[in-house]
């Protein structure tokens, strides 16, 4: 899936990285917990998580994951932002729940990591 | 060549910091993507370890031809027994850690996954130090 349509099925705005809009994402993963995501062996990937801090974004900074939408209707603050930018991510900020979330992208054909 | 790092207890705004740095480095070194992303999430899981259990600590990194080591060297509480605090899922991270999506008992696990060399000593009371070897393939 194109990130714009991933951002349109849930309603997402783009809190940075909107020149990337275009790159196709494999797949999903969902985790509040970061050590998780640590362990995963693919990047091609967008982290769909509630946690919303700056090592959420230093996770996906180690991980080399490249796209995050932040659910719950959290937003990221300047600080996150501005390492997202820094290492060239795509951040989304969506209403929807992490389970809606999930099931929406699914749905629209994003696989699963396992 | 060598770099050095301090890193502060508790200052979870900061973790990460050498780790990107170092990322900064090996990717200039041309080294191989997977190697690097196995070499900054060894490291930062370390780094996590210290802000998350440690009063301060220091990252040392010496970076040559065909070769990466990392020292994670604190003073903390120590690690009583280091093979209960290898398995999966043991912890004794506080709630404020693991509000921060660490602390479930898997960082030391996921450090010795990506590291090719992995040796640990403690001294309760004291602190510990994790050094960490990994090879350019």
């Amino acid at each position: 899936m194109k990130l714009k349509e991933i951002a349109a099925v849930l309603n997402a705005t783009v809190a940075c990285g909107s020149e990337r809009l275009e790159e196709e994402i494999e797949m999903g993963y969902c985790s509040d917990l970061m050590s998780d995501v640590l362990t995963l062996d693919t990047d091609n990937l967008i982290l769909i998580t509630g946690l919303v801090n700056l090592q959420a974004i230093r996770t996906a900074e180690m991980a080399d994951i490249r796209a995050i939408v932040f659910v719950r209707n959290k937003k990221a603050n300047s600080h996150m932002i501005e390492l997202a930018k820094e290492n060239g991510m795509c951040i989304l900020e969506s209403p929807y729940s992490l389970f809606n979330s999930s099931g929406l992208l699914y749905q629209a054909g994003l696989k699963p990591v396992y | 060549m060598k770099l050095s790092f301090p890193i502060q207890g508790g200052d979870f705004t900061h973790a990460g910091h050498p780790s990107s740095e170092v990322k900064k480095v090996l990717k200039q070194l041309d080294i191989d993507v997977k190697t690097i992303k196995s070499i900054v999430i060894a490291l930062y899981e370390a780094e996590v370890n210290v802000v998350a259990h440690a009063y301060r600590g220091t990252v040392d990194v010496e970076i040559d031809e065909n070769k990466i080591c990392i020292l994670v060297s604190d003073e903390g509480p120590g690690i009583p027994d280091i093979e209960l605090a290898m398995q999966p899922g043991y912890s004794t991270a506080s709630k404020e850690v693991r509000d921060m999506g660490f602390g479930a008992g898997l960082g030391l696990p996921n450090i010795k996954k990506n590291t090719d060399e992995l040796s640990i000593e403690s001294e309760v009371g004291k602190g510990t130090t994790v050094k960490m070897l990994n090879y350019f393939s």
